[in-house]
This record gives structure tokens, C-alpha cells and sequence, in this order.
């Protein structure tokens, strides 16, 4: 039988990942991997304990599965926003380096 | 203790994830990311949510996963297959505050009683979730909606081909 502490190691597993990739990477790429793999940490945080703690009722038993599915939804239209980005960046710059996309530096 | 499909579901799901950072060529790290989603998606279906893993599946597998190909397939270049690795300082620094973070929260659910809770308590469907999104989170859903709306076309804004620059 799989206890709610199992989803939340995995969840915090992937967190770390995620965390490892943002330092380490500087590929604008896998950043957006990085990234995407941390908010399904969360969604996965959410729909966990959402599922597990008997605090709600009636239609309220639905609140973390409802609230997963806005955040998948906002997080597909961040991924639209990074990609295009991500092309125009490729255009100007021929590069997808963070590190070599210097032009909006302060 | 967990079951075997949840072991092995995390696998993929862990597995996927540090194949989406690591793979030498991006592709594979593409689809070492869609392979990591879908293993989240499985293990909603373990967490009894059917719907959401679904709406996981076609979102990200259908939409993103697909859409990150494409842009991989438009913007890769040969030195790729070579990418310039991290410094090691850089890659310790990284490895150092991951783990720091999955130990961390390992200790956390330790010394709670999470694991006590083995029995899951909600299963809402379909109707609960339209309930919900058709009567309290009307508004969340609108405003969502705006959002989705704004970011497509302030993405095809930005990737769009402006004739005079074309023809420079």
C-alpha cells in the first residue's frame, strides 16, 4: 500500500533535480526542462496530499485535482511563451547559451 | 510499504527526469522529459485522479512534449552533440544543493506521521471537479482562459518573420 510519504519523496526528488538543473545548466533548453520537471513536483505535491488528508467534503473532496489541472494549464502556456523565446533567441543570436545572450543585460 | 508499479513508476519518473538534464544530444533529453511526465501521469492514476492524468497526458505529452521537439528540431546546431559541460565547480555546487534538498525533505516527512496515511480518503470524479470549475472557480477558469489566449498570441507574436527583416 503506497503512503503519502512515498509521493512526497518522489516529489521532492524531482525538486532536487530540478534544482541541480537550473544551477548547473546553461542551455536555455534545459532550463525549461528543469523548470517543467519542478512544477510537476509540485502538481504531484498537490494532487498527493489533496488525495490523502480527510479534511474535505462533498464537492471539496475535488480541490487538489482541480487546482492541478489550472496549474497544468498555466504551465503550458509558460512553455508556448519560453519556446517562442527560445526561437527568437536562436534568430538574434544564433545560440541558445544563457550565458552568451548578453544584449538585455543591465 | 510502496508497491511494485509505484517503484517502477517512480523509476521512470526519476529516471526520465535525469535523462531530460544529462543525455549528451537534446533530443534525448526531450524524450527522456516526456518519459518523466508520463510516469507523473501514472502516478496520479495511482493517486486515484484519473482525470488529471489524463488531462496530464494530452497536455503535456500531446502539447508540450511535441512542441519542445519541434523547437529542438528548429534551433539545433552540430557543436550540440558537444556541449560545453559545466564546470566542475558549478556541477558540485549543483549536486551539493539538489541532494541538500531531497535529504532535507526526507528528514521533514521522517519525522512526521505522512507515512501513516495509507488509505486514500478522497475520490472525487469527473462531477465533483466539474462542480467545482463550473460554479466557485468560474472566475479562475475565465481568467485562465485570458491567459491561455494572451500567451499564444503573444507567442506567435514574438517567433513571427517580419518581411523587411527578411528580406535584409
Amino acid at each position: 500500500m503506497n503512503s503519502l510519504a512515498d509521493f512526497v519523496l518522489v516529489s521532492a526528488m524531482l525538486f532536487g533535480i530540478g534544482i541541480y538543473g537550473l544551477i548547473t545548466k546553461r542551455n536555455a533548453l534545459r532550463l525549461l526542462f528543469a523548470v517543467e520537471i519542478m512544477i510537476n513536483a509540485a502538481n504531484l505535491n498537490f494532487v498527493a496530499f489533496g488525495q490523502y488528508l480527510p479534511i474535505a467534503s462533498g464537492s471539496q473532496a475535488a480541490l487538489g485535482q482541480t487546482f492541478v489541472l489550472f496549474s497544468i494549464a498555466l504551465a503550458a502556456a509558460e512553455t508556448a511563451v519560453i519556446l517562442a523565446i527560445v526561437v527568437v533567441a536562436y534568430r538574434l543570436h544564433n545560440d541558445v547559451d544563457v550565458s552568451e545572450l548578453k544584449s538585455m543585460e543591465g | 510499504m510502496a508497491d511494485a508499479i509505484f517503484i517502477a513508476m517512480m523509476v521512470v519518473t526519476v529516471g526520465g527526469a535525469i535523462v531530460a538534464l544529462e543525455a549528451e544530444e537534446i533530443v534525448y533529453g526531450a524524450i527522456g522529459l516526456a518519459g518523466s511526465l508520463f510516469g507523473v501521469a501514472a502516478l496520479f492514476f495511482l493517486l486515484d485522479a484519473p482525470y488529471v492524468a489524463v488531462f496530464q497526458v494530452t497536455v503535456y505529452i500531446g502539447a508540450v512534449a511535441v512542441l519542445i521537439l519541434f523547437t529542438v528540431m528548429l534551433v539545433r546546431q552540430e557543436k550540440w552533440y558537444k556541449e560545453l559541460p559545466a564546470t566542475s565547480l558549478s556541477r558540485l555546487a549543483g549536486v551539493l544543493t539538489g541532494l541538500a534538498i531531497i535529504i532535507a525533505f526526507a528528514f521533514a516527512v521522517m519525522y512526521t506521521d505522512l507515512s501513516s496515511y495509507t488509505q486514500i480518503q478522497n475520490t472525487a470524479g469527473f462531477l465533483q471537479i466539474g462542480q467545482l470549475i463550473s460554479s466557485g472557480y468560474a472566475p479562475v477558469l475565465e481568467v485562465l482562459a485570458l491567459v491561455l489566449g494572451a500567451a499564444v498570441v503573444g507567442a506567435l507574436t514574438l517567433s513571427r518573420v517580419d518581411r523587411e527583416e527578411k528580406q535584409q
